[in-house]
């Protein structure tokens, strides 16, 4: 095989990053709003009030502009599947094709059917009607969203499948394994909910700048009582599917379990650092450096509480998974990579003999299938290189924990404020709820970084790691892109921020 | 039947008629999906493994290849 170098690996990842992060900006403010929008419907159809209706219509028009600029940008990310991850399409190809068939057919009739009575159907269908379409867009939209996280919570734990070593290919056993893995729940779960709190934060924000200017105050109002409870709600689901996404992290990536604690070396009754700041000593074979942290505040056994409800039990580090530790059965990844290199071996003599020496073949197939749950841990040499980015990952883990309590206080204080009716005069926390607009995203993405880069070197877990998944392009090739796509993707951002501040600015005062 | 189709028709011609924000995202929506299919796609993104491979039995090998070959990368 030829040589990969590593500028067309981090290109290529940059080019994905890029990409996958870009699309987030639009996605969870699609899934939200749409909620946010068939609430405040509903509270039109059920009262008869025309303010409702105003307001319904106002977030409408700016879930509009969201769902116009944002669709179809994850496609790009299809493209690049097939262009620089061609490896990876391969291997990966009929675990995906089913759930995102699913997604395009599902999307394809919710979208034109629904959306368009949602927009064109105001005084043309009865309300009843107007209202079950709005709804259909927010359950159609968050359905699509399923179908994509089921296959990336299948990459983070491969299940519901079988290995073809005639193809190449992972063929579907059980579909129903795919979708309902706790992987695949816990992500959809926690996904869907965090997006609802980046929604109520952007129009509980968007409310607070009407507030500021003393426009609009009906409306400002009643989509602060909406969005601080719909806020509210979703951030304590959130927050408890978010605990329970950690356990599934436990029981299925442990690396990354550790990564995000920052936990080099195992611990009984595991305190959790709440606040760290990383030593630039990282601890290797030659440099068995215990002081991971300069400054850290810590939690005494609450990680071992989070992790296996029991706090005094054990919590592996890294370091045990790297030389491994018996008494808890972890198997060093000096052995994983021992076997994974067998598995390799065995599999390419099973090609070679397959049809000529089926003795051969067959023993060979045998030792592939005994070998193969460590299949990618066979193309690395050094066990230190299959541990992430761990102050990253922990960093991005923290911010997005830290920001999702400040989000329920500022739920709380917004659903208090404004059923005193004294948000109005609350200048500080109108301004607040406003600067919370970005931070909203930022623990959205925050939350993608722990999940993609926590789980590195793989892109499938434990089975083919990033190097392995890339096509040999030209990296110059992915460069170019690189570029071209973060100009089009800025180009949009600014249209979209664009035509959003207008249409607010340009919301007439009025309603009571 | 033809009625019905009629006014599904009119239900969507009448819609896209009177938008008013939506005419220009309407505009933003062809200009991105232009960039998209007919300068990214054809120009940037195309599929590896079926432009340089006739057929599945050549691309299982391929990649059969590069799975079992992996000194060179780590």
């Amino acid at each position: 095989m030829e040589i990969l170098n590593a500028a067309l690996v981090d290109w290529s990842r940059a080019q994905f990053a890029l990409t996958a992060m870009f699309h987030w900006l639009f996605v969870p403010l699609t899934l939200g709003t749409s909620f946010i929008i068939a609430i405040m419907e509903t509270i039109y159809v059920k009262t008869g009030k025309e303010i409702w209706k105003r307001i319904t219509k106002f977030w409408m028009t700016l879930f509009a502009i969201n769902f116009a600029i944002g669709v179809a940008t994850g496609i790009i990310l299809e493209f690049e599947f097939g262009t620089n991850w061609s490896n990876y399409s391969w291997f990966v190809g009929d675990i995906f094709g089913a759930p995102l068939a699913v997604e395009g057919i599902m999307a394809f009739f919710m979208e034109s059917t629904f959306f368009a009575v949602m927009f064109f159907g105001w005084n043309k269908v009865s309300k009843k009607f107007h209202l079950i379409s709005t709804w259909m867009v927010a359950i159609g939209s968050n359905l699509s969203a399923l179908w994509i996280l089921v296959a990336n919570a299948w990459m983070q734990n491969p299940v519901g499948m079988k290995f073809n070593p005639v193809t190449a290919r992972n063929e579907m056993v059980d579909f129903w394994e795919v979708l309902f893995s706790p992987t695949a729940i816990n992500k959809f779960l926690h996904t869907v909910t965090s997006s609802y709190v980046l929604s109520a934060v952007f129009v509980l924000g968007v409310s607070a700048w009407f507030l500021l200017k003393k426009r609009n105050i009906a409306l400002a109002k009643r989509s602060i009582v909406v969005s601080s409870t719909f806020g509210l709600i979703m951030i304590i689901v959130t927050i408890f599917n978010g605990d329970e996404s950690a356990r599934e992290v436990y029981r299925t990536q442990p690396m990354k379990f550790a990564s995000l604690e920052g936990l080099y070396y195992g611990a009984q009754a595991a305190p959790l650092v709440t606040f760290g700041i990383f030593d630039i000593h990282k601890p290797t074979m030659e440099n068995q450096n215990p002081k991971v942290f300069t400054n850290k505040f810590e939690v005494p056994k609450l990680l071992s509480l989070m992790a296996t409800l029991k706090p005094n039990s054990y919590i592996p580090g890294i370091n045990d998974f790297i030389k491994g530790n018996e008494q808890y059965g972890i198997v060093s990844y000096f052995d994983r990579i021992k076997m994974g290199k067998e598995a390799i071996g065995a599999l390419k003599v099973y090609q070679k003999e397959r049809g000529k020496n089926d003795s051969i073949a067959n023993a060979a197939l045998t030792t592939f299938k005994e070998n193969y749950k460590y299949f990618g841990y066979g193309y690395y040499n050094d066990p230190y290189d299959l541990i992430p980015n761990v102050p990253l990952v922990f960093y991005s883990f923290h911010v997005m924990v830290g920001l999702g309590f400040w989000f329920l206080i500022l739920f709380i204080l917004g659903l208090v404020f404004v059923l005193k009716d004294k948000v109005q005069d609350k200048r500080w926390f109108l301004l607040t709820a406003l600067w919370t607009i970005p931070l909203a995203w930022l623990a959205s993405e925050a939350g993608w970084l722990v999940n993609e880069m926590g789980r590195q070197p793989w892109v499938i877990q434990d089975l083919m790691p990033t190097t392995t998944a890339i096509s040999n392009i030209n990296t110059t090739s992915v460069m170019i892109t690189f570029f071209l796509f973060a100009v089009t993707f800025t180009v949009l951002f600014i249209a979209e921020v664009r035509i959003m501040l207008k249409q607010i600015k340009q919301l007439k005062d009025g309603g009571h | 039947m033809t009625k019905l189709f009629r006014k599904v028709f009119f239900f969507y011609y009448e819609g896209f008629r009177n938008m008013t924000v939506g005419k220009r995202l309407w505009l933003i929506i062809a200009i991105k999906l232009f960039i998209m299919f007919a300068i990214f796609k054809v120009f940037f993104f195309p599929n590896f493994l079926k432009t340089r491979f006739h057929n599945d039995h050549q691309r299982s090998e391929y990649v059969l290849e590069q799975l079992t070959t992996p000194n060179h990368k780590n």
